[in-house]
């Protein structure tokens, strides 16, 4: 989940071939212009790592300072000039265990999510316009945990800035879906790694709405970074979210057929 | 003769199957997972009974654990089911929900043994779904089913889903005893069932089902041969009781959902011959969710559904003509609080059937569970009216472990 892609149209090409061939970043390039070269780096960076299996525990914390978590497991598969391929399986609070969310995020056009329900032994295929609805309750809307296509937003480089010490670039994002629950959000790219650091969310109103910060970083398969800890802050309600990210496995050797609405009915 | 034959020879080939793969496969056990839920349930109904012998109230406990067993890529399923109830006794009753081994290989899923198998996508009723039995006296939303068993072979391929169903045993449809609510005059006496088949309970019913997704589309298509799981009720013994007789039928299934935007449009069709006249039936409606309520973490669903039965009035189904239209509405919080709140009307005898089912979790992997069913309908609605009387409230907390 939350991995990037390479696009490769002729325009970023001309955009990353500038940077490559060594032209002063400043000659005739624009606050977007940059903006999208740090995104298109960023996801450069993290394309090719083919698939991934991790654990995941979410503490959500009222603004009384009460917490209640959630866990689940959860399998992501790169897709070649699409979105990523996520199936999620619930394990605790027990009540939910055995759920399971298949999802195809695509770049340009509407996800497709189905919802298996271990009762009814149900697969329902719902809606994923719900971007800006609270994934299980969290701080975190599904669009936040769902796949970072560049696609999905417009960029313009605003400044430099360090965050913990490393020095980063803060670009400007805004969705281009209408559904989005997000005016604009401001993301710090650590100019090492092109890691995201922190992002700003401001609601439709442009009201400061959420923080995002990203802790303990580490290197997988010698190139593609992970934090173990993502905390989401809403400044608006007091409330916050604490993903803790456990067991990182890669070279499943996942195929398409891992992520079947079918295969959905006996996920564990 | 054919029949004890036939349940020789399945039961024989079952067996044998079992132990192979029992043997083949206690090498690979890793360590098994219990999981389940213990259930108080109370029932209250306001309204004065409508038959001698029943209780107003009614108070009860179920406990489903589940076991299961990875063995590689086999696994052994174990869910069964049991609950004990203050008021009527065919509410005590025990049964398998699922009991199967399942081997997933790269082209083929197999599956025998008991288990549950849902098709559809509509919320009023599920006509297509057939494979199970509706185990009735859990609840008249005939959304609990029984352990059916079966071999069910799974075939994926990038062209659809196809599915083959043997399924060797019937099971017969539960419903309240004497004492129990939601029933019509006269309780059904599980004694005096009959069937079409010459083999009974033994006969050998057929199943397929094509499936597939095709951008926003989810399209079903299915064919049952077999023995009807819904049977035709006549009262017998000097009318006291109503026997069961479960013809043998055919019936063919579609149905279909399209995803777009903050829609849902969904369809539900069958075709079945063998139960009086040949006849259709539909289901068909829409589901539309508003994001975020007023600016709150809330959504709103819309939901409005059509049934149709080519049969009229003659139909046994309460749903002939009728109209759903409901709500359901999740806040979005860590307690995951919901709700659906809706009415089905049939027009032509003016019925009315209203429902409330809400739920919260109130403690860690604890669920407080509000139903509410109340019902008005003229005496000439003959299914609605039976139980004019039976206006419900239930409340229920679940653990799950």
């Amino acid at each position: 989940m939350s991995t990037t892609r390479y696009l490769t149209t002729l325009t970023l090409s001309g955009v990353l071939l500038g940077s490559l061939i060594g032209l002063p970043a400043v000659l005739a390039e624009t606050a977007e212009e940059k903006g999208l070269a740090i995104a298109v780096e960023a996801d450069k960076r993290d394309t090719g790592w083919g698939d991934s299996a991790s654990h995941l525990t979410m503490i959500l914390t009222n603004r009384h300072g009460q917490e209640s978590t959630r866990e689940n497991h959860n399998r992501t598969k790169e897709v070649d000039g699409d979105g990523d391929k996520t199936l999620i399986v619930f394990d605790t609070p027990r009540d939910v265990k055995g759920t399971a969310l298949l999802s195809f995020t695509h770049k340009t056009t509407t996800d497709d999510q189905w919802l298996f329900l271990p009762a009814l032994k149900r697969v329902k295929r719902i809606s994923s316009a719900n971007k800006s609805g609270a994934f299980v309750g969290s701080e975190f809307a599904y669009e936040d945990i769902s796949s970072q296509e560049i696609e999905k937003y417009t960029y313009r480089y605003l400044r430099d800035d360090t965050y913990d010490g490393a020095p980063c670039f803060v670009v400007e994002r805004i969705p281009t879906d209408p559904n989005s629950g997000y005016s604009r959000q401001e993301a710090w790219y650590d100019k090492e790694h092109y890691r995201i650091m922190k992002v700003a969310y401001f609601d439709r109103k442009k009201a400061p709405l959420k923080t995002l910060t990203f802790h303990g970083y580490r290197q997988y398969l010698d190139r593609y970074w992970r934090a173990d800890e993502y905390l989401m802050e809403n400044h608006q309600t007091g409330k916050t979210t604490k993903l803790l990210w456990r067991d990182y496995k890669f070279g499943n050797g996942f195929s398409d057929k891992d992520f079947t609405k079918a295969g959905l009915k006996r996920a564990r | 003769m054919q029949q004890s034959v036939q349940r020789t020879v399945v039961g024989l080939l079952l067996t044998a199957l079992a132990s192979l793969w029992v043997g083949a496969l206690a090498a690979q056990a890793e360590a098994p997972e219990v999981s389940g839920n213990a259930t108080l349930e109370i029932r209250l109904f306001p309204q004065t009974t409508a038959y001698p012998g029943q209780r107003s109230q009614s108070v009860s406990l179920s406990f489903e654990p589940e076991y299961y067993q990875p063995f590689g890529s086999h696994s052994l399923i174990i869910t069964p089911f049991i609950r004990a109830d203050s008021a009527d006794g065919r509410r005590n009753h025990f049964d398998l929900r699922e009991a199967y081994f399942l081997y997933v290989a790269e082209r083929f899923e197999l599956a025998i043994g008991l288990r549950k198998v849902f098709w559809g996508v509509t919320e009023s009723q599920h006509l297509v779904d057939i494979i199970n039995q509706t185990d009735l006296v859990e609840n008249p939303d005939t959304e609990d089913k029984l352990g059916q068993p079966m071999v069910h072979l799974l075939l994926p391929s990038d062209y659809g889903t196809v599915e083959l169903f043997a399924l060797p045993y019937f099971r017969e449809r539960t419903y309240p005893g004497r004492r129990g609510r939601l029933r019509g005059p006269l309780p059904v006496d599980p004694d005096r069932t009959t069937y079409a088949a010459g083999a009974e309970q033994y006969h050998l019913d057929l199943a397929a089902r094509y499936s597939h997704t095709l951008g926003p589309w989810d399209v079903g298509l299915s064919h049952f041969s077999g023995t009807s799981r819904e049977p035709n009720l006549t009262p017998t013994a000097g009318g006291t009781v109503l026997a069961a007789r479960y013809p043998l039928i055919q019936q063919s299934g579609l149905d279909l959902q399209l995803t777009w935007e903050q829609w849902l449009f969904k369809a539900e069709a069958i075709h079945r011959t063998g139960q009086g006249p040949g006849y259709y039936a539909w289901t068909g409606g829409f589901e539309y969710t508003l994001v975020g309520l007023f600016g709150s973490n809330m959504d709103l669903g819309l939901l409005g559904e059509w049934l149709r039965d080519s049969r009229g009035r003659s139909a046994r189904t309460p749903f002939q003509q009728d109209i759903l239209g409901g709500m359901r509405l999740v806040w979005n919080d860590a307690e995951d609080t919901q709700a659906l709140i809706g009415g089905i009307t049939d027009p032509r005898y003016g019925t009315l059937s209203v429902f409330i089912e809400a739920s919260r979790r109130v403690a860690t992997s604890t669920i407080l569970s509000l139903e509410l069913r109340l019902s008005d309908a003229p005496a000439d609605d003959p299914i609605f009216n039976a139980v004019d009387q039976d206006d419900f409230f239930q409340l229920s907390l679940a653990r799950y472990f």
